[in-house]
């Protein structure tokens, strides 16, 4: 009787399981769905051609340009000066973290760390525009109010945690023993975290590296605040541009008609966003399927 | 003067106390075997010799543990520099997830050789001396971590003594290696020793007899009896070692 009554709950709390496990990929179906719905309803208006060459981007003006190339790169370069500044960053303080602090040290050090992912970008946006844009233009004399590397900058604080975090990971899980050999055989701890440790550790690593960019190629808020809506086809970081998340909110709450041309551009713009990260994510299950290593 | 040589050497993890007041110096270019039931301090004896145990938190140590006559636990002895001098074979193969050829030049980087033609010489020597050139010449590209648990103990005797250290520790080099790996290792253990000073845990009485000059029985972190082998084997002193070597306990 009991055991029939433990069974039947198992039963129930396992369907519960499937079914939001269903719910999860009925959403991802769902989203991917009016994507490229939306997106098929654009491509029989604009040539695809136009879309990925032409170098202005003015769907909501007078003389119409639909090429995607000035918001894509105000997305990439703002999303390269975001990396360039966390991998650095991020996997040195790993590698302290792992190698050199204390226990003690790390385990109060690393939740802070967290935290600075943890904390609205709404509130890093406005840091970035109120604090560090002034403080870069003190220093960069002419600099735009609006430019790509105060936001491209404090993006890349916001997603150091993850290279952090996971590296950290990463290295911790690498067996003692490994530590050992390189030791015994004198070397310093410099020499056994970057000749040992490091490439030990290459593939959690690299999924890190990946998880952040993908955290920052879809960052809206810091950009939208920080980096200016004006789409432009340049990669110098000291000027204003707009990026495909600042420009998707910017139509989403604007007044443009819900079923025109103009409308559907986010969708166009979104997919391409949407194309970029599903290409890193599958990068990094490769990465992780190809180089795990084997530890016993 | 001895090679390896401790002087009342106490030994805590923590609050437990894993060596008691040990002292006995090993001759150079002599096999040292280190017995004893399991726990009793073998390996952190060992790993003394070349201050593997610093990398372990709260571990504290009193005593001295000199190699020629240096302190190697003395505030001026640079701990690196002193590691190059040692080779260390672990219980369980550990090489590096890199190339073969990479993890035997590993110690060659460290300290500093940079000539190619050197290194390839001293790789193909080491990997000779360690009897697997013929296995793996022609695959020295291949990860490491390809080769069988035996052929990867071999290729760390060898990454440890391409450095031509003076002194070679191993613990347990063969505990987890077929009768015909190990007989390999004992081999070269026999060969090595005009060359080095050695010491080797073993769990392996036969081992113990057919490789080493002198044994040392540990008993719960104490050293018991440390003799000529074949004195320890055919005739000890104490009670608890005769006790050991027949099985009755440990
Ligand atoms: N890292 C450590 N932290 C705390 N205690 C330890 C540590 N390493 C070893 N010990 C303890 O110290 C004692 C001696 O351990 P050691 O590894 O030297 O024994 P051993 O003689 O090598 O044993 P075995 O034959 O099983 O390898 C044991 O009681 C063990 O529990
Ligand atoms: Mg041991």
């Amino acid at each position: 009787m009991r055991k029939n009554f433990t069974r039947k709950k198992e039963k129930a709390i396992e369907l519960l399981m499937s079914a939001s496990s269903l719910v999860s990929v009925l959403t991802t179906i769902g989203i991917i769905f009016v994507l490229t719905a939306d997106s098929y309803k654009f491509f029989s208006e604009v040539s695809i051609v136009d879309f990925f060459t032409d170098k202005e981007w003015t769907p909501l003006f007078e003389n119409k340009h639909f090429g995607i190339l000035p918001l894509l790169s105000g997305t990439l370069l703002t999303t390269i000066i975001a990396t360039l500044v966390a991998v650095p960053m991020g996997i040195t303080i790993a590698v302290y973290l792992s190698e050199y602090a204390s226990r003690r040290f790390t385990s109060i050090v690393k939740p802070i760390l967290e935290v600075l992912a943890a904390i609205p970008t709404v509130v890093y946006g406005f840091f970035a525009l109120q604090y560090v844009t002034p403080l870069l233009q003190k220093l960069i004399p002419g600099l735009s109010g609006f430019n790509a590397l105060s936001p491209g900058i404090v993006m890349g604080i916001m997603i150091m945690p993850y290279i952090t975090s996971l590296s950290e990971d990463a290295l911790r899980a690498i067996p003692t023993s490994l530590r050992e050999a390189s030791y015994g055989m004198g070397a310093n701890r410099f020499q056994t975290a970057f000749k040992v440790m490091i490439p030990a550790a290459s593939s959690g690593i690299i999924v890190s590296v990946i998880l952040a960019i993908s955290r920052a190629l879809g960052e809206t808020m810091i950009v939208a605040i920080a980096a200016g809506q004006e789409p432009k086809l340049t990669l110098n970081p000291l000027e204003s541009v707009e990026t495909i998340t600042t420009y998707i909110i910017q139509v989403s709450m604007g007044d443009v008609p819900q079923d025109s041309l103009e409308y559907r551009t986010i969708f166009a713009a979104g997919l391409v966003l949407f194309l970029f990260t599903f290409i890193l994510n599958n990068i990094s299950f490769w990465v992780i399927k190809r180089f795990r290593q084997q530890y016993d | 003067m001895y090679k390896l040589e401790s002087k009342n050497l106490n030994l805590w993890y923590g609050p437990k106390q894993a060596l008691k007041d040990i002292s006995m110096g090993v001759d150079a270019n002599t096999v040292t075997a280190f017995i004893g039931p399991s726990g009793c301090g073998k390996s952190t004896f060992l790993r003394c010799f070349n201050r593997m145990n610093d990398l372990i938190p709260n571990v504290r140590i009193t005593g001295q543990a000199l190699i020629d006559n240096i302190n190697i636990y003395s505030r001026n002895v640079d701990v690196y520099e002193h590691r190059k001098s040692i080779g260390m074979v672990f219980q369980k193969p550990n090489p590096f997830p890199k190339s073969i050829y990479e993890n035997v030049a590993y110690g060659l980087h460290i300290i500093g050789e940079n000539s190619k033609s050197i290194i390839d010489e001293s790789v193909e020597t080491a990997l000779k001396q360690a009897a697997l050139w013929n296995e793996v010449k022609d695959s020295l590209k291949k990860s490491a971590l390809a080769l069988s648990g035996g052929q990867q103990q071999r290729l760390c005797i060898a990454r440890a003594i391409a450095v031509k250290p003076s002194i070679l520790l191993m613990d347990e080099p063969a505990s987890a290696l077929d009768p015909l790996s190990t007989a390999k290792i004992e081999e070269l253990i026999y060969n090595l020793k005009k060359e080095y000073s050695i010491v080797i845990v073993t769990h392996n009485m036969q081992q113990a007899g057919r490789v080493s000059d002198k044994t040392a029985f540990f008993y719960l972190g104490e050293l018991i009896e440390y003799d000529n082998t074949s004195k320890i084997f055919t005739n000890p002193s104490k009670e608890a070692t005769q006790n050991y070597i027949t099985g009755r306990f440990g």
